[in-house]
């Protein structure tokens, strides 16, 4: 353990233990997540998603146990591999799946696509592509909490090849600081493309990083639902009620290469399989049937087609969904109602 | 009336809208407890508080970034850069993030934020500390780009800068902080962003000119009055979006242009106007369009040099000698 590490927050002897219904409820999202990706992949292979699309595969628990624990009304903001931060905090599937197409009807228009999911609705504040960039405006979200009083929280995702990103280090002091309500999370998934964790970050474990800004740190397992619970809610709890940040890396992994276009040739058939031992929607199915949430396997297996079915639904929701008009093309650039008299814009463009 | 500096001016805009809208506030390096590094927001802290006045980490990625933020989730941040050369390092906070959120979310979120600080060349401190750096940012669309020149539009903009709901880079120039002139004092005092003011009347020629380089063709413009040259002088006051019918109706009247812009000269914001009004206008002119620029190199550090590169006096005059042969 590092010192930053047993630098806790206190426990907030809030139970965790959920009801049953909830239990199933978490185990969905995490297969919804699952079938999402799946069905983007495809997808994609068809030519039907462009640009880039990262997908979520092997990280549902991180993104499900972390949101789960959070109020519907608090802020979440992550990086470009985000579908499945969007569809925990409660976006549909079908407005993700359009986004995904470049539809009209999709959470940003068709105007954003994979890496730039947003809703206003959820509380989710991007979906940002640039490796980093996010993390201020994190940090930007919880001091607006704090100055106008909301007791809210900010969740704000990074991956483990982020944190070597000067902005990070300034948003990391910024929070210590000025004790902002915010919560950053280190999704290690030991890959940043391909380049491992121990070649691009010295320091390790990436948690060592809070104690250079006197900042609580965590480590939770990201393969188990329960364990990341438990240890979101210990900083959530910390930020509410005292207004502290803390610095969470969450060890997980993806199953997939870095993105779509990403054969993922630098990792072994081997070290992927080991992962895959450990699976988070494998891990918790065993508990549910052991907790007996559920009577038997049938059970579940009736859910996967449920949640089958409801990505199919995505899908053909997002292929019969109109593109945008071109004429809308200017549209969403500029806030149209001002407290100033309109501005007028020129055109630039005589073809 | 009242007749004061730049600062003070910028200073009132400020006040006035910090005491109208509890979510106004103002950060950055030394705004606070130093009263700013040139004394912009003297008195802020005294009269609201370290809550709304707040002292920053050197960090400009790191505070406008959280600026960004806070302006996403609904208040409005008024950022200062001690100089805008300083705002490269935060580059990518201005253009991907403060540039962007709006459309790619759909329209989703705004983002009132207003970005602010001095820039220029002309006071020997070197290339890293002399830029105008109005081009870079006028280059991204959904930014709002102002540079006056007089401390009633310093005022007047910085107020509606501040009301706008989309993203502004206020950039103001060192130089002007004491420059001094009359500002209404009655009433909210608003004016309107993309407008340009005709600043000196004439007929031969057309001067446009933004931010110190105004005060450059106005000396120049007298001079060559002394000659029986009459130069309309149009502070453009607003880059972004410029006023391109007031240039219309003067270049109407004189059939010949002059931009004036500090700013280095390959795709500078004149380039940009020259286009359209050769595209718009091209039967208007009698002369070639004639723009009159930094110099296409590093600011020096020598006053002599550095004098040379900015766009003096003496080259504006043969500039408007050339156009008019
Ligand atoms: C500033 C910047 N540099 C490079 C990239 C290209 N890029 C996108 S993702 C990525 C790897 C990031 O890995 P990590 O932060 O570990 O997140 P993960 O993809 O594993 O979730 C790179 C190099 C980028 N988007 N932004």
């Amino acid at each position: 353990m590092s010192s930053a590490e047993t630098k806790s927050a206190p426990q907030k002897g809030s139970s965790l233990e959920l009801p049953p219904a909830e239990k199933l409820r978490l185990y969905r999202q995490m297969l919804l997540i699952r079938r999402f990706e799946e069905k983007a992949a495809q997808a994609f292979t068809q030519s039907k998603i462009k640009g880039f699309c990262h997908l979520y595969i092997g990280e549902e628990a991180l993104g499900v146990g972390t949101i789960s624990v959070l109020q519907p009304d608090d802020a979440v903001i992550t990086a470009y591999r985000d579908h499945g931060h969007a569809l925990a905090r409660g976006m549909t599937p079908k407005e993700c799946m359009a986004e995904l197409f470049g539809k009209a009807t999709g959470c940003s228009k068709g105007k954003g696509g994979s890496m730039h999911f947003f809703s206003k609705e959820k509380h989710f504040y991007g979906g940002h592509g640039i490796v980093g960039g996010q993390t201020p405006l994190g940090a930007g979200l919880a001091f607006a909490q704090k100055y106008l009083g909301t007791q809210r929280v900010t969740l704000c995702y990074l991956g483990d090849g982020a944190v070597n990103q000067g902005p990070f280090h300034e948003s990391l002091n910024l929070a210590a600081l000025w004790k902002l309500p915010i919560i950053y999370i280190i999704e290690n998934n030991e890959w940043s493309m391909g380049t491992s964790l121990a070649r691009s970050s010295a320091g390790l474990p990436l948690v060592n990083r809070a104690h250079g800004y006197d900042m609580a740190g965590l480590v939770a397992n990201g393969m188990d639902l329960d364990d990341v619970r438990a240890k979101t809610a210990e900083a959530v709890a910390l930020a509410r009620t005292e207004s502290m940040p803390t610095l969470m890396e969450i060890r997980t992994y993806r199953y997939r290469g870095h993105s779509m276009s990403d054969p993922g040739n630098y990792r072994t058939k081997e070290e992927i399989e080991k992962h895959k031992e450990s699976d988070p929607i494998l891990l918790y199915k065993a508990r549910l049937l052991e907790q007996k949430v559920v009577k038997n396997e049938g059970d579940l297996e009736k859910l996967d087609e449920e949640v089958k079915q409801e990505v199919q639904e995505a899908y053909d929701f997002a292929e019969q969904s109109p593109e945008p008009d071109p004429s809308e093309i200017y549209d969403d650039m500029l806030s149209p109602e001002d407290q100033i008299p309109e501005i007028p814009r020129g055109n630039y463009n005589h073809f | 009336m009242q007749t004061i500096t730049m600062r003070e001016a910028l200073n009132q805009a400020m006040a006035e809208e910090m005491e109208r809208d509890e979510k106004v506030f103002l950060m950055g390096e030394e705004v606070a407890e130093y009263d700013g590094a040139y004394k912009v927001s003297q008195g802020l802290l005294k009269k609201f508080g370290p809550k709304r006045v707040i002292d920053t980490p050197i960090s400009e990625a790191g505070f406008v970034g959280l600026s960004v933020g806070a302006a996403t989730y609904g208040l409005r941040p008024i950022v200062e850069f001690m100089t805008w050369s300083f705002s490269l390092v935060a580059f990518d906070q201005i253009v991907n993030n403060a540039g962007q959120i709006r459309y790619m979310s759909g329209g989703q979120f705004s983002v009132p934020l207003v970005l602010r600080g001095s820039s220029g060349g002309g006071l020997q401190v070197g290339a890293t500390h002399s830029h105008t750096p109005e081009n870079w940012y006028a280059n991204v669309p959904a930014l709002t780009v102002i540079t006056p020149a007089f401390p009633d539009d310093a005022k007047g903009l910085l107020k509606s800068a501040i009301r706008s709901n989309n993203p502004v880079c206020f950039i103001e120039n060192e130089k002007l902080y004491g420059f001094k002139g009359e500002v209404p004092d009655e009433g909210d005092f608003l004016v309107p962003i993309g407008k340009g003011r005709i600043r000196r009347e004439g007929s031969s020629v057309t001067l446009v000119a933004n931010s110190a380089s105004t005060h450059r063709a106005l000396a120049a413009a007298e001079e060559l009055a002394k000659d029986g040259i009459e130069a309309e002088v149009i502070d453009l006051r607003t880059i972004k979006p410029y006023d391109f019918d007031l240039i219309a109706e003067s270049v109407a009247k004189t059939h010949r242009l002059v931009i004036v812009e500090e700013n280095k000269p390959y795709a500078g914001w004149g380039a940009q106007v020259a286009y359209d009004v050769q595209r718009r206008l091209f039967d208007e002119l009698d002369a070639p369009i004639t723009r009159v620029t930094g110099m296409d190199v590093p600011q020096p550090y020598n006053g002599r040099m550095e004098q040379a590169v900015m766009p003096n006096e003496q080259r504006i005059i043969a500039a408007v000698r050339d156009v008019l042969q």
